[in-house]
């Protein structure tokens, strides 16, 4: 029983306390996947960011080398308090080490600050807000796969330059939606765009026709989408519905996954731009995983989220291994130490304030001719260079960083 | 905003109020004649909307064939639901009823959520109802021009059965006294069965019109349900018309909201629920509170 | 707890029935013991979180117990309690006692405001204005600054609790918790058990006699509301210390509706049923949190159930097989 299995671990540890320091806490390494398994992001992150863990683990060869690793998860169900609820109880009673993935910016930020009290590591790959890497940055945290400065920053960039001067916003209307479009309307103003108009829509609305219906009036040439998931979907497939791009107007999502485009079918989702850090089919390591990953999680092809936490683990464990210690915060600073190389971003470094560095890329989606096969959807518009791609250093207020 | 946009979104309005009739119309069925307050409605519009992505996806079955057959699926559905589980509650206080029906609710939408995720499955607007129509002040689209008509016979085709025919005044005179009724000889708990049955087909009807245009997936029912109850209300539970009525105003309202300060669009539906609450306390076209 | 006097025609009942029955006075002492000694045994921080789910069942079982009022916004008054002493201890910087008497004291406003419209409606109807006003509040929640929209208040503070107790302490952040359930239990628990709680009883059953018999019914319906509101914004407050944040999870309306479900769970109407409902959910969303989806349909599955073959929930069931009422 539950109660038994936690009164015998805290005895344990009471009586295993005087352990010396320099030394992995209870002989493994426990990493706990803290995502959303069942709702809104489930396809995007859920068991396919479990599926990412374990082939990182068993990719390293940590059994080969000694390192005892387990990994465990659960569902956060996108709520800020079951998020920090089960994160306290994994570092408290159930000596879990490291935690990854956690996408939603609120439990993020909620995890974010309960690692830093204790000690511990957080790698984050599916939360977006780049306040991780700026206000809320900790010596105990890494941002590893995208943020809201880069998913602006290359969206907007990239389509002004192409042409999509004058911009209508529909917009979620909560923090996270508030701040992509704020970022993403300094962009298109920085490189010389207008903005025409925005409208802010209740978050998770199932109709969009009247907000649509403002965009079109508007007659701006980029509809930017500053929304996620169900929201964005269904903008876009109500737009087509209305003849959004048929009548000369463009979609760009500002946060869009590979599942979502799987979800609207390429007939509806042809056209839309947008910036990920991750496509499967990009070269041949890519494609090698992804085949493998496949078919370990019931034929859906892995998001950027879930390349991240592949990326994350296999960094993690190879400085834990250097280090021969699982403890949080220096393991962190093990991990801005080394540089990254990984089958899936490539080469890469990471920053003070705990921003992993990666090129971004902008992808557009193929008509249904381009496409030969399932899951054959992007084509690569531009490539964004590291540097570029991420918020410069000296702009995020980080504490950690010196001036 | 010019009034050549504003009719625009008056159309569109009219188009979301359709939705929202077809759907409290079930619900006032429901509630109007067995006295039940259905809480299970939204988790049944979903399931109509999967049947007919099954239909199409496993049987090939188009459209069309799904705007028969799937109201039909959700209303066998329905009669089981009320066979085993409601019947039990009649005798007692009907918040039981609704109650048992959210349990319902979450139930259903649990188990699709285990299956399917919570991202949208893909369904197409049938080829005979793509494109659209350039009205000049908008474009509109074909299929939601056939929504609204569509919805509109269907209201008032179960309106008239209900307050005109012969059978629908059997229905009335069940509710408010069965045993009565039953002396007439005529087979009452089967009327009531079967009503529960028609009612949630109607939300298993919007569920098919719905899934070309909204995204299939477990959770469409979810806040859709609070706000078709609040429509109830307001039209008053036991009124038909009413909820008729109340659907396609509430749904230009709404639409309106959506342009003036869109922010509030999804409250404001329960801000006019408070008010004439507190001033009609059975609802505008309501009987006995 | 009593009424005014001056509502009564008539002498309120002589014989109030024995506020301590001999065999509750045990079932109280032994759930304290029970509470006292699990954080020994069980994580704490659960516990808390059941006990705060407790005290707000309890506060909600005193509206639909006892005065047969079922409410679907009783989240609004946990939600606005725990956004109130979030800031008060984060911006504020008030002392961990002064910001949940902050919170409970805003519930207690709201539940005035909104107990003042609503009461004039029964059944249905009360349900569903609770629910209108509920979703309003959910409204103002994402869109005023203060409550941080979709991220809440995060990083709550926790300080000294009147000064000398340091709620770091997991153990003494436990106790001062509990103490906060036993006294809001005993609040309701005294509430019930008094000439107040009879009033109530009789209106419950039959309005129009009590009316009839001198009482002000609606008065008595609106005491035993803000009453029930403010015992909520209690349980809130003190969550939003203790879990150090404050989300729209607690003004949502699902939050209303998990609430019933602990009640109907544990026993409607009875003492002990709403905390150990409450124990059993949050013990269940604990134990089948691996298993995403099933949770719901676990939760759904119970509501059926009892509904159908359990309306007296557990503690209910339990009086009936002891004779006693629990």
């Amino acid at each position: 029983m539950l109660i038994v299995k936690l009164f015998t671990i805290a005895v344990t540890l009471v009586l295993a306390a005087g352990a010396a320091h320099a030394q992995i806490s209870d002989g493994v390494v426990k990493i706990g996947v803290l995502n959303d398994q069942s709702s809104l992001y489930a396809d995007l992150t859920g068991q396919g960011s479990v599926v990412a863990a374990r082939m990182a683990v068993e990719d390293y060869g940590a059994a080969a080398k000694g390192l005892k690793t387990e990994i465990i998860f659960a569902d956060h169900q996108n709520k800020a308090d079951i998020g920090s609820q089960v994160a306290r109880q994994w570092y408290d009673a159930e000596k879990v080490d490291v935690i990854v993935d956690t996408p939603n910016s609120a439990v993020a930020l909620a995890v974010n600050q309960i690692t830093r009290d204790k000690g511990k590591a957080f790698l984050v790959s599916g939360a977006a807000t780049s306040d991780l890497t700026g206000k809320a940055c900790s010596p105990n945290t890494i941002h590893w796969t995208y943020d809201t400065w880069a998913l602006a920053n290359g969206t907007g960039n990239a389509i002004v330059k192409t042409g999509g001067d004058t911009w209508f916003f529909l917009t979620a209307d909560y923090a996270f939606g508030h701040a992509l479009e704020r970022d993403t309307e300094a962009v298109v103003l920085k490189t010389g765009g207008k903005v025409v108009g925005k409208v802010r829509h209740p978050l998770n609305t199932q109709d969009f026709s009247s907000f649509l219906l403002q965009a079109q009036s508007s007659k701006a040439k980029i509809i930017g989408l500053a929304n996620a998931g169900g929201d964005t979907t269904n903008a876009i497939k109500q737009g087509a519905e209305f003849g959004v791009v048929k009548g000369g107007q463009n979609f760009a999502g500002l946060l869009v996954f590979i599942t979502d485009v799987h979800g609207l079918g390429l007939q509806t989702a042809q056209g839309l731009i947008f910036t990920e850090t991750f496509y499967w089919d990009m070269n041949d390591k890519t494609r090698a995983f992804a085949k493998r990953f496949a078919e370990r999680n019931r034929g859906i092809h892995p998001t950027m989220i879930h390349a991240g936490v592949y990326s994350a683990v296999t960094h993690y464990l190879k400085a834990v291994d250097a280090l021969k210690s699982d403890d949080g915060t220096r393991v962190i600073a093990k991990m801005k130490e080394m540089p990254t190389d990984d089958p899936l971003f490539g080469k890469g470094t990471i920053r003070a304030d705990g921003r992993k560095m990666h090129p971004a890329y902008l992808f557009e989606v193929k008509k249904p001719s381009e496409s030969k096969a399932p899951w054959d959807y992007y084509k690569v518009r531009a490539t964004i260079p590291a540097e570029q791609a991420f918020r410069p250093l000296d702009q995020g207020d980080c504490p950690l960083v010196k001036k | 905003m010019p009034t050549q946009a504003l009719f625009g979104q008056l159309l569109i309005g009219l188009i979301n109020g359709a939705f929202y009739a077809m759907l409290s119309l079930g619900l006032a069925v429901i509630f109007g004649l067995l006295n039940i307050i259905n809480f299970a409605h939204g988790a049944l519009y979903m399931t109509g909307a999967f049947v007919a992505y099954f239909l199409l996806k496993l049987a090939g079955l188009g459209y069309w064939w799904s705007l028969l057959l799937a109201p039909l699926a959700v209303g066998l559905l329905g009669i089981v639901l009320e066979k085993t589980m409601l019947k039990r509650l009649y005798h007692l206080d009907h918040l039981y009823g609704l109650l048992l029906t959210f349990g319902i609710a979450l139930v259903i939408q649990g188990v699709f959520r285990n299956e399917f995720g919570s991202s949208g499955l893909p369904y197409g607007i049938p080829s005979q109802l793509t494109g659209g129509y350039n009205l000049g002040f908008m474009f509109l689209p074909t299929y939601r021009a056939w929504v609204v008509v569509f919805s509109l016979v269907v209201c008032l085709g179960t309106w008239f059965v209900i307050e005109q025919t012969r059978l629908g005044a059997y229905l009335r005179a069940a509710t408010e006294n069965p045993t009565l009724v039953r002396a007439f000889g005529i087979n009452v708990p089967r009327m009531i069965t079967l009503t529960y049955g028609f009612g949630v087909a109607l939300a298993g009807l919007a569920g098919v019109l719905a899934a070309p245009i909204y995204q299939v997936n477990p959770l469409m029912g979810v806040d859709l349900i609070i706000v078709v109850f609040a429509v109830v209300v307001i039209g008053g539970m036991g009124s038909i018309m009413g909820s008729i009525l109340t659907g396609f105003s509430l749904g230009v309202i709404e639409g309106f909201t959506k342009v003036f300060y869109p922010e509030a669009s999804n409250t404001v539906i329960f801000v006019i629920m408070a008010l004439v609450l507190l001033v009609r306390p059975a609802g505008l076209f309501g009987r006995t509170a | 707890m009593s009424a005014t006097v001056k509502d009564y025609v008539v002498a309120p009942p002589a014989s109030v029935a024995a506020a301590w029955p001999r065999h509750q006075v045990v079932a109280f002492l032994l759930m304290v013991v029970l509470l006292a000694i699990a954080p020994f045994f069980l994580y704490p921080i659960f516990l808390m979180k059941a006990l705060c789910f407790a005290l707000f069942a309890c506060a909600f079982n005193l509206l639909i117990g006892y005065v047969g009022l079922l409410s679907f916004g009783h989240a609004a008054f946990l939600g606005s309690a725990g956004y109130v002493s979030a800031h008060a201890a984060k911006v504020w910087g008030l002392p961990p006692e002064l910001a949940i008497l902050a919170g409970t004291a805003t519930a207690a406003g709201l539940g005035l405001v909104i107990g003042a419209l609503a009461i004039r409606s029964r059944g249905i109807y009360f349900a569903n204005i609770t629910l209108a006003f509920a979703q309003m509040v959910f409204f103002f929640s994402v869109q005023v600054k203060f409550t941080g929209g979709e991220d809440g208040i995060q990083a709550v503070p926790l300080g000294r609790m009147l000064g000398v107790l340091d709620l770091h302490q997991t153990y003494t952040l436990y106790f001062v918790v509990l103490a906060i359930f036993l006294i809001g239990f005993v609040i309701v628990y005294r509430a019930i058990h008094s000439p107040f709680g009879q009033v109530l009883k009789a209106v419950r059953e039959n309005e129009p006699r009590a009316i009839s018999l001198g009482y002000r019914a609606e008065h008595y319906k609106l005491l035993a509301f803000v009453l029930s509101a403010t015992l909520s914004g209690l349980a809130g407050g003190t969550k939003a210390l203790v879990f150090q944040l404050a989300s729209l999870t607690d003004v949502h309306w699902t939050m209303s509706g998990e609430v019933v479900l602990m009640t109907l769970l544990g026993g409607l109407g009875t003492v002990f049923g709403p905390a150990v409902g409450a124990f059993i959910m949050i013990g269940l969303e604990h134990w089948l949190a691996q298993l995403g989806a099933w949770l719901t349909i676990v939760q759904g599955a119970i509501f059926v159930v009892c509904v159908l073959t359990f309306r007296r929930g557990v503690v209910g069931e339990l009086s009936r097989i002891l004779r006693k009422p629990l």
